[in-house]
C-alpha cells in the first residue's frame, strides 16, 4: 500500500523534474549550452500564473480560471527566456563554452533578485507606486487554489491520487505527445533536428539557425511555465527560489538521461523522482528519511554515469532534437 | 555592429538595476530614523537582529517595528534625561552566518548599547559570543532553546551560558511539555507523530514534546524530518500516514508548517497540526490555505488582546502606521525594548559614552521588574523571563483564537 502511494508520489515529483529537464535537454542538444537559468524560468512562470490570477481573477476559484493562468504563465516566461536568449547568450554565441555558461549564473541570479525586489515593487524603490497591488515575493506568496483540483482527491484501494498530481502527470504525458509530433513531424521539428546534428550544413540547407535557437528556448519555457503551474498548484504557495533546487534536480534527471536527448530527460525526471520517493518511504535506519532522499538521488546519478557516461538515453543520438 | 550594442545595452541594463538595488538597500537601512528629543542629546542606540527579508521577514520585520515604537515611546517621554535612543537594524536572514555579520557590525558601532534579537534559536547561537565579547546587552523576544541561557546540559546541569543574554519568553524545555500535556490529557489524542526541520529550535522543540509526551503515557507512532529546503513534502506524508496519528506534532517555524499542514489535508491524512510559536503567525493562516482550521500551536505569554497595557500598545502600533503586522513576537520585542530602556536608566544616568554603560547596563538588566504588557517582566539566574504563561492556540476559519492560557509548574 504505501509502495504503491510512494510510486504516485515519486512519478508527481518525477513528471515535474522531466517537464523542468526538456528545456535544459533541448537548448543543450542544439547549442551545447547548459542554462542553468532555465530554473528561473520555471519560477517566472509559476509567478506568471500567480499574476494572470491576481490581475484578472482576483478571489476566483472555478476551474475555467485554470487554462487562463497557464497561458499567463506560458507567455511570461517564454517572453523572459526569448528576452534572454536574445540579449545574452546570441551575443556569445561565439564566445568560448565558458563564458555563456557564466552569464547563464548571473542572468539566474539576476533573475531570482528582481522577482525578489521587483514583485510589489516595479520600479526598484524609485517610488511607491505597485499599480496592480501584488504581494511581496521577499518571502512564500500563496498560490490560489483552484475548484475541483487543489485539497481534492480519489481515494484508489486506500492510494490518495491527488487531483493535483493527475494534473501534473497528465501535463507531462500531454507536453511529451506533443513535443513528439513537433519534432518528428512538423518541418520546424524537423530543422531542429537538423540544426542539433550539424549547425552549419543546417545553414548551408538555408535553414534560419537562429531561428530554430529560438525555437528551442520556447519549448523549454513552455513546459517549465506548465511545470510551474503544476507545482504551484500541488505546495500552494511559491518563492521567488524555488527555481534554484528545482532546476538543479532537472538539470540531473537530463543528465541522468543523457542530456541532448528529449526523451532521456523524460526517463531521467521520472527515475529521480522515484528514487527520492523510494528513499525517504523505505530505505529504513540513519540513511534513510528525508534528510537522505538527495544523496540517493545523487549516487544513483554517479552510478549510472560510471557505467554508462552518455546517460542512459544519451547514445540514440536520431532523437535528438 | 548590432551585437556589439546589444552587449553595451544589456550591460548597462545589468548596471543599472544593481544600482539601484544598491540604493534601495541603503533607503532600507534608513528605517531606523527615531526622531524625538533635543539635539544635543548624547546618542544612545538599541539594536535589532532579526530576518528582515526572506522568508520569515513577517516576524523579523514585526519585531523592529515594535522596538521602534518603544524607542520612540521613551524619545517622547524622555525617559532617559540627557540621551536620545536610536534604533539600528541588522538583518539576519534567519541565517546565522548572516546574523553573525549583523551582529558584528553592530558591535564595532560604539554606541550601540543592547540589541534586541534574534528571532531563531540557530542565529542566537551565532550571534551570543560576538554580542558578549563587546559587553551588548542582549534580549531576544523570540529564542525558546533551553541551551541559550542555561548551557548545553540544561537538563542535568544547568549553567549560565552569557551573562550579557536575556529572553522575554519561555523556552522550549517549558513550551514543548506544555503542549505535550495539552494533546494528551486535555485533548485526549494518544497517538501523534512528530515532524522537524533539523533546525536548533524545531529538533529541541519536538524532544521536549516526545519527552513528557510518552512519560504521560502517549505513544509517538513516527518521528520523521523534512529538509526546510524543500516544497514538497509527499513522501514523507504517505511515510507517516499509515501509522494513523491521531495528531501531528511539527517543529519548525510557518512557511514549513503551512505547506505541510495543506499537503497533509491534500493527501487524505486528515488530522490537525500542531506546532510551537514559531507556527503562531498570520502568515500561516494564508499558507496553509482552506483546510487548516483545527490546527493548534502553543504561543507565550497570555493572548495578547486579554491583557489591558496590551490593547494600548496594539492602539499605538496601529497609529505608529507601520506597514507590517506586530505578528507573534511584537509585543515580546517591545517588552524586550522596554527592559533594556528600564536598564539604561541606570547605566546611562552617569556614563559619559554610550560604549561606557554596556557592562553597566549588562549588570542592571537583572534587576529588571516591570509589567509590561505580556505580563510581569522580570530575569532570572539564567537571564530567562520569570514568567511561565502559555496559550494554546487553534485555528477557527481566518484567526488563531486562543483555547487554553495556563502557568505552567
Amino acid at each position: 500500500m504505501e509502495f504503491a502511494q510512494q510510486l504516485v508520489n515519486g512519478l508527481t515529483l518525477g513528471s515535474l523534474y522531466a517537464l523542468i529537464a526538456v528545456g535544459y535537454t533541448v537548448v543543450y542538444g542544439i547549442i551545447q549550452l547548459i542554462n542553468f537559468a532555465h530554473g528561473e524560468i520555471f519560477m517566472i512562470g509559476a509567478f506568471g500564473a500567480l499574476s494572470t490570477w491576481l490581475l484578472f481573477f482576483d478571489g476566483q476559484t472555478s476551474i475555467w480560471v485554470l487554462p487562463v493562468m497557464i497561458v499567463g504563465a506560458v507567455a511570461c516566461s517564454v517572453l523572459v527566456a526569448v528576452l534572454m536568449e536574445r540579449i545574452a547568450y546570441r551575443p556569445l554565441r561565439k564566445a568560448p563554452r565558458l563564458a555563456p555558461l557564466i552569464t547563464a549564473i548571473g542572468i539566474s541570479v539576476f533573475l531570482q533578485e528582481l522577482v525578489r525586489i521587483g514583485y510589489n515593487d516595479p520600479t526598484l524603490f524609485l517610488s511607491d507606486w505597485n499599480p496592480f497591488g501584488f504581494p511581496s515575493a521577499a518571502q512564500k506568496v500563496p498560490f490560489p487554489q483552484i475548484d475541483h483540483i487543489s485539497n481534492e482527491f480519489w481515494n484508489v484501494g486506500g492510494v490518495i491520487i491527488q487531483r493535483s498530481t493527475v494534473f501534473t502527470i497528465g501535463a507531462l504525458l500531454i507536453c511529451a505527445a506533443g513535443l513528439f509530433y513537433f519534432v518528428s513531424r512538423t518541418k520546424t521539428g524537423r530543422a531542429m533536428q537538423a540544426v542539433s546534428q550539424d549547425p552549419d550544413t543546417a545553414r548551408l540547407m538555408g535553414i534560419n539557425v537562429d531561428r530554430i535557437i529560438v525555437v528551442a528556448f520556447v519549448i523549454g519555457a513552455t513546459l517549465a511555465a506548465i511545470a510551474g503551474v503544476a507545482q504551484g498548484l500541488q505546495v500552494t504557495n511559491i518563492n521567488f527560489k524555488m527555481g534554484f533546487l528545482a532546476g538543479l534536480k532537472a538539470f540531473t534527471a537530463a543528465v541522468l538521461g543523457g542530456i541532448g536527448n528529449v526523451w532521456g530527460a523524460v526517463l531521467g525526471g521520472l527515475t529521480l523522482g522515484l528514487v527520492e520517493a523510494m528513499a525517504v518511504g523505505f530505505i529504513p535506519g540513519t540513511f534513510g528519511g528525508s534528510p537522505w532522499k538527495d544523496v540517493w538521488a545523487f549516487a544513483i546519478l554517479i552510478i549510472v554515469l560510471v557505467f554508462r557516461p552518455q546517460g542512459l538515453l544519451g547514445a540514440k543520438v536520431v532523437d535528438r532534437a | 555592429m548590432p551585437q556589439r550594442s546589444v552587449v553595451a545595452v544589456g550591460a548597462s541594463l545589468l548596471v543599472a538595476s544593481l544600482a539601484l538595488a544598491g540604493c534601495g538597500t541603503r533607503g532600507g537601512d534608513d528605517d531606523g530614523e527615531t526622531g524625538g528629543g533635543s539635539s544635543d542629546n548624547k546618542v544612545a542606540k538599541i539594536g535589532v537582529i532579526s530576518p528582515l527579508s526572506q522568508d520569515l521577514a513577517a516576524l523579523g520585520l514585526g519585531i523592529k517595528n515594535s522596538v521602534d515604537l518603544a524607542i520612540k515611546q521613551a524619545n517622547e517621554s524622555n525617559a532617559i534625561p540627557g540621551w536620545t535612543l536610536e534604533l539600528e537594524a541588522g538583518d539576519d536572514q534567519a541565517s546565522p552566518d548572516v546574523g553573525k555579520n549583523a551582529a558584528t557590525n553592530l558591535a564595532s558601532d560604539a554606541e550601540v548599547v543592547a540589541v534586541v534579537g534574534t528571532l531563531n534559536s540557530s542565529v542566537a547561537q551565532t550571534v551570543q559570543p560576538v554580542l558578549a565579547s563587546a559587553n551588548i546587552t542582549m534580549v531576544s523576544p523570540a529564542n525558546t532553546n533551553p541551551a541559550l541561557t542555561q548551557g548545553a546540559d540544561f537538563a542535568t546541569a544547568p549553567e549560565r551560558a552569557y551573562p550579557n543574554y536575556f529572553r522575554t519568553c519561555t523556552t522550549d524545555s517549558i513550551q514543548g511539555p506544555f503542549a505535550a500535556r495539552y494533546v494528551f490529557e486535555k485533548a485526549g489524542i494518544k497517538e501523534i507523530a512528530t515532524v522537524h526541520d533539523k533546525k536548533t529550535y524545531g529538533q529541541g522543540l519536538v524532544d521536549a514534546f516526545t519527552q513528557e509526551y510518552t512519560k504521560l503515557g502517549g505513544k509517538v507512532v513516527a518521528a520523521e524530518t523534512i529538509n526546510p529546503d524543500d516544497d514538497k513534502y509527499d513522501a514523507v506524508i504517505s511515510k507517516i500516514k499509515p501509522s494513523k496519528p491521531g495528531l501531528v506534532y511539527y517543529g519548525g517555524e510557518f512557511p514549513q508548517a503551512a505547506p505541510f499542514s495543506q499537503q497533509m489535508k491534500a493527501a487524505g491524512l486528515n488530522v490537525p497540526l500542531m506546532g510551537g510559536d514559531g507556527i503562531f503567525s498570520g502568515e500561516y493562516l494564508k499558507l496553509a490555505g482552506d483546510n487548516a482550521s483545527g490546527d493548534l500551536s502553543t504561543s507565550v505569554g497570555a493572548p495578547i488582546d486579554s491583557l489591558d497595557s496590551a490593547k494600548d500598545f496594539v492602539a499605538a502600533y496601529e497609529e505608529a502606521g507601520y506597514k507590517e503586522s506586530y505578528d507573534a513576537y511584537g509585543a515580546y520585542a517591545y517588552d524586550a525594548a522596554n527592559a533594556i530602556i528600564e536598564a539604561l536608566k541606570t547605566s546611562l544616568a552617569d556614563a559619559e559614552t554610550a560604549e561606557d554603560a554596556r557592562q553597566a547596563t549588562v549588570e542592571a538588566m537583572s534587576g529588571v521588574s516591570f509589567d509590561g504588557i505580556t505580563g510581569a517582566v522580570a530575569f532570572d539566574e539564567y537571564g530567562d523571563t520569570t514568567s511561565k504563561v502559555l496559550t494554546v492556540n487553534e485555528v477557527d476559519g481566518e484567526e488563531w483564537k486562543p483555547v487554553n492560557t495556563e502557568e505552567f509548574n
